[in-house]
């Protein structure tokens, strides 16, 4: 039997004065994978968005375990959404929902 | 055990007291423990406590630095005898080749930092290493043109860091990974910034090191050597005067 896919959970905190949308958003990081990785390295991290806070500015994304340096580094290589400038700051990663929110209690 | 992260290429604008201040607390949200800014060589003594006394307060440490830029390996030299035990971080900004040799020969010296856009001043080959490896100096890179740079000047950038990083590996010179940054926004947590350090191949225990044990090992050896009853690597005075009698 294969063994199912293997993920993870990374907590996100936007840095800025603005408010974006979630598409705003992603839009935002898929672009930042695509300029470093290209479409063959954005198309192995199986990114998805999973929690969005546009008032407290907090995102919770998910890609395979084996991505979560190259989503890392394109986050943190994100300097603006849609022209305004940001920083994106991953607070925590884990391998379950229930285990990211638990340790963003604890933090 | 805990990792104790550093930044050492912080930029405010030394002016501005409130973004130093900014800057300071960013650096202990983000987890640093221990930061370091580019001074003057004219900065008073009071300014500099004053600096140390704001990290303190945003309960960061704070390590002296300067950033020397000189034109000959001449001018390197005198610069270095005057200043060496003034501050506690030394690093060159290697504009020419001879001054890049002088400054990876030269024990004072703690950190080599080459332009990130003028490809043909990056001078850290394998002769700068092979010299480096026998002295104390580190290679600097400063994260930011990775952030601001796009298109093919990142890619030019990031091909010479990797070939920098293998010499650099290939002799074991350590690696320190600093932010180069004047704006908060800029900033990025450690862990992060070891992140970016796998665009240039390095692994990712090497990232972390070059943001946490490398920079701090420099921090502590030359506190070691300003510190007054130091005499030479591995001797200490630990009693003089009145105290040799106690004993």
């Amino acid at each position: 039997m294969p063994k199912g896919v293997r993920r993870r959970y990374l907590a996100l905190k936007i840095d800025s004065e603005e408010v974006f949308s979630s598409r705003e958003f992603m839009n935002a990081v898929w672009n930042s994978v695509l300029k470093l990785y290209g479409e063959y390295g954005a198309s192995q991290t199986g990114l998805a968005l999973i929690d969005y806070d546009e008032e407290k500015r907090f995102a919770v994304v998910r890609c395979v375990h084996k991505a979560v340096v190259t989503v890392r580094t394109a986050v943190a290589s994100m300097t603006e959404i849609g022209g305004k400038p940001v920083a994106v700051h991953v607070l925590k990663v884990s391998g379950t929902l229930k285990a990211l929110y638990s340790k963003l209690r604890s933090a | 055990m805990k990792r104790t992260f550093a930044d050492l290429h912080l930029r405010p604008n030394l002016k501005d007291s409130e973004q130093v201040r900014r800057m300071m607390r960013k650096a202990s949200e983000l987890g640093y423990r221990l930061i370091s800014i580019p001074l003057p060589t004219n900065l008073p003594e009071e300014k500099i406590q004053q600096l140390r006394n704001m990290c303190k307060e945003a309960k960061v440490d704070f390590a002296s630095r300067i950033d020397l830029k000189p034109q000959t390996s001449r001018e390197l030299i005198h610069s270095l005898r005057r200043l060496r035990r003034k501050f506690e971080i030394i690093a060159v900004a290697c504009k020419s080749k001879p001054v890049a040799r002088q400054a990876a020969k030269d024990r004072r010296v703690d950190l080599l930092s080459f332009p990130s856009l003028d490809f043909r001043r990056r001078f850290f080959d394998k002769a700068e290493g092979e010299l480096a490896s026998k002295s104390l100096a580190s290679l600097e890179i400063d994260i930011k043109p990775l952030l601001t740079l796009e298109g093919p000047t990142r890619i030019r950038l990031l091909s010479s860091l990797r070939k920098e990083v293998a010499v650099a590996q290939s002799f074991h010179i350590p690696i320190i990974l600093s932010s180069g940054v004047s704006s908060e926004l800029l900033m990025r947590m450690p862990r992060e910034l070891a992140a970016l350090a796998s665009l240039f191949d390095v692994n990712r225990t090497s990232a972390l090191e070059a943001v946490s044990k490398n920079p701090v090992d420099i921090v502590k050896r030359n506190r070691g050597k300003l510190d007054p009853r130091f005499v030479a690597p591995g001797i200490r005075v630990v009693r003089r005067g009145n105290d040799c009698r106690k004993a």
